[in-house]
């Protein structure tokens, strides 16, 4: 049992909603209990939505689910459209695809870590950073930073737009393309595509350098909210390179534990359902996956950016390299668990992505006209990524005449799921406990759960206009109090 | 004096032949006039409704409806469009169209038109009904979903490949099209992707399997230009 999941009795507990959590992406709510003293006794993330792709695409034809699962999301669509991609390629037998066709895929996947992470930084978080957690809500928001940070918004804006753009030409549209197909892809880039990108991507990796320092800047200047706020210890699990080098595409599962030793590497991903285990629980329709063998209070772990960059051996880029280590000094040679630092650890991996569009637009493969592979085909695969928020697993088995029967999505935010809901309890008992519910104090909640980048429907997201309803009842129920915002 | 014949098509004149429709003679003149189930290697068979026009104040399918010396033809107004516009809306709600995730996305005649007419929502309430696939032939699927009972299919099989493969049964709102074997499958026919009908439906039922989103957005029929170009374009070809 997870300290603070459930009350041990809660009759007489004064129940807090924050309905729902803004600024991320989908719709979740946070329950608190409080005591007549304001303590907290239970704090839960909920996931409200319940979308139901794993059943209704079964039935279909195999290669409609690369397009058709991408629908989960509006932000990250190209994770979910390459991670089906990738397990329907083995499907078709393409168990190895065209170097223009992966090419094509890593530089897709890369622009897209950039957008993403871009839009998740400067549009959904920087109003917290740039402004503190309680201050004015009026201004907390991208059009405040907009007005007093206006270079910081222009660049967050424009990384974003450069990001969306390698989209549109590897897939035809910035969001929801039709660029990967099971076996390989439908286009090469066009040159004249590749040359307005380059005209960029140079401006694009000084911007992304400049986020890092920002963050960094930010954690070194006050490293006793920084690396203090909501912070837990857990184990960190990501897909790495055969050379240990960070991948965003493809490579083995590692899993490392809170100190940082290597517990499970060379993991091939096509064995994920002997690793682990999806826990259901009665408060939420988002599983809480654990690693099988060491149970569920023992095996639980975190994704995403803090995982990646201190899970794998190197950055293969020569600036996020540095950056990587700036990062790894601050851990003092243990490793950096703080939730803020999931945004130093973002800006490393979107300077990283950077770094690869340029390294990519510079290799003549992706003009090529050898798109597609082939082979034996099978009845069954398994497709890994690490998506902006972390490892997304895609597996489908596929009948003779072609048609889906089983689908199982594990999506990064649900890896994240216990982290999400430790990080909350962390700050509740920090911040909350004895002390009068005010909108500022609630947004600490909120600050926590937006480190982890959470897709919680991983399909629509909200930008602060979404109103927040705060109720107090007393132990009767009876509403004591309530506040509105938006 | 010429022997010319000629109509007005939204006031302007278009010659025609004896033996020609409205909507043949303003094709050859040009004039795209909006259709789903006419095509012109096989005569008019009126289900659609798309081609309507007015004619002396009369609505009439212009796919069936001879031309006739000094008509005066109603075709691109906002009353006609507007009639169009719904019948599309009828037709997108009585069968599944989910064009996100359809492989005939930007290939696809009924989204092409709803574009070209200006559909902003179904506004109608959706009748979901339940069509399974049948993927039961190795290189053709059919996805009764999305199927708008034009009957090119079925004429083409019975009238060009002689195997008269496809069919309507049932009436009114519970008509739908079936393979014509006793076990209702296709592979139990003995339908070939080559077949003509493989290769006729405007929307996304019958599919060559195994192919969906090989052409990238940008390069489909009706990315860069609309129907009403793209259909003339082809008449000119």
């Amino acid at each position: 049992m997870f300290e603070l999941e459930t009350a041990s009795q809660t009759d007489n507990l004064r129940r807090v909603a924050i309905d729902p959590v803004s600024r991320v992406e989908g719709h979740g709510k946070v329950t608190l209990l409080l005591d007549d003293h304001n303590q907290v006794q239970q704090v839960r993330l909920h996931i409200v939505e319940f979308r139901g792709f794993e059943k209704f695409i079964q039935g279909r034809p195999y290669w409609e689910v690369p397009v058709m699962v991408q629908r989960l999301c509006g932000i990250c669509p190209v994770s979910h459209h390459l991670a089906a991609s990738k397990a329907l390629d083995l499907v078709v037998g393409a168990v190895s695809i065209t170097p223009t066709a992966e090419k094509m895929r890593r530089l897709m996947h890369y622009g897209q870590m950039l957008q993403s992470h871009a839009l998740h930084f400067f549009h959904l978080s920087s109003p917290d950073l740039l402004f503190g957690f309680d201050s004015d809500v009026g201004q907390r928001n991208i059009v405040g930073v907009a007005a007093a940070h206006p270079e910081v918004a222009k660049q967050g804006i424009l990384l974003r737009k450069f990001g969306q753009e390698v989209i549109r030409v590897t897939s035809g549209k910035r969001i929801h393309g039709t660029g990967a197909v099971p076996g390989g892809v439908n286009k090469a880039l066009d040159p004249a595509d590749r040359a307005m990108l380059l005209q960029d991507v140079e401006q694009m990796i000084v911007w992304s350098r400049d986020a890092v320092h920002l963050t960094k800047r930010l954690h070194t200047s006050n490293p006793a909210l920084y690396d203090q706020f909501g912070l837990f210890r857990s184990n960190l699990f990501s897909l790495v390179r055969a050379d240990g080098a960070l991948d965003f595409y493809h490579g083995h599962l590692r899993l490392r534990d809170g100190d940082g030793k290597v517990l499970l590497d060379g993991v091939d991903y096509q064995n994920y359902h002997h690793l682990l285990t999806e826990e259901v629980k009665s408060w939420s329709y988002m599983k809480f996956p654990y690693v099988t063998a060491m149970g569920r209070e023992q095996g639980w772990y975190k994704v995403g950016p803090l995982a990646r960059v201190q899970n794998c051996d190197f950055i293969p880029s020569p600036l996020a390299e540095i950056e990587r280590r700036e990062f790894m000094d601050h851990g003092q040679g243990g490793l950096v668990h703080a939730p803020l630092a999931y945004h130093w650890a973002r800006m490393i991996e979107m300077l990283h992505a950077a770094e690869v569009i340029k390294e990519l637009l510079a290799d003549d493969d992706l003009l090529g006209d050898d798109l597609m592979s082939c082979g034996d085909r099978r009845r069954e695969g398994v497709g890994v990524i690490e998506a902006p928020r972390g490892t997304l697993i895609h597996h489908y088995q596929v009948d003779e005449d072609d048609l889906v029967t089983m689908a199982n999505l594990i999506v990064s935010t649900t890896h994240n799921n216990q982290a999400m809901n430790e990080a909350v309890r962390q700050v509740a008992r920090q911040y909350l406990n004895g002390r009068e519910i005010t909108e500022g104090l609630l947004n600490h909640i909120e600050v926590a759960i937006r480190a982890f980048d959470p897709c919680l429907s991983c399909a629509t997201h909200a930008l602060g206009q979404m109103p927040l309803t705060v109720e107090l009842l007393d132990g009767s129920g009876r509403l004591l109090d309530r506040r509105v915002k938006g | 004096m010429s022997d010319t014949k000629k109509f007005l098509l939204d006031g302007k004149p278009v010659v025609f032949q004896d033996g020609q429709t409205i909507l043949e003679a303003a094709r050859q003149a040009g004039h795209y006039i909006p259709h789903l189930c006419w095509h012109p290697d096989f005569p008019a068979h009126g289900s659609c409704k798309l081609c309507i026009v007015k004619v002396g104040g009369r609505h009439v399918s212009s796919c069936a409806m001879p031309a006739k010396e000094g008509m005066e033809v109603e075709s691109n107004t906002p009353e006609m469009n507007g009639e169009r516009r719904a019948l599309l809306q009828m037709l997108f709600v009585e069968g599944n169209h989910f064009c996100p995730s359809c492989e005939k996305s930007g290939n696809c005649q009924l989204q092409a038109l709803a574009y070209d007419l200006e559909m902003l929502s179904a506004h109608f309430n959706h009748f979901y009904p339940n069509r399974p696939v049948d993927a039961s032939h190795p290189d053709v699927l059919l996805d009764f979903n999305r199927c708008i009972f034009c009957e090119l299919c079925v004429r083409a099989s019975r009238d060009i490949d002689g195997k008269n493969i496809f069919a309507l049964t049932d009436r009114g709102i519970h008509k739908h099209l079936v393979v014509n074997a006793e076990s209702g499958r296709l592979a139990d026919t003995d339908f070939a992707a080559s077949d003509r009908a493989a290769n006729i439906c405007p929307v996304g039922v019958i599919l060559h399997k195994r192919q969906g989103f090989a052409r990238p957005i940008g390069e489909r029929d009706y990315d860069a230009k609309p129907i009403s170009v793209v259909a003339m374009e082809e008449v000119e070809k």
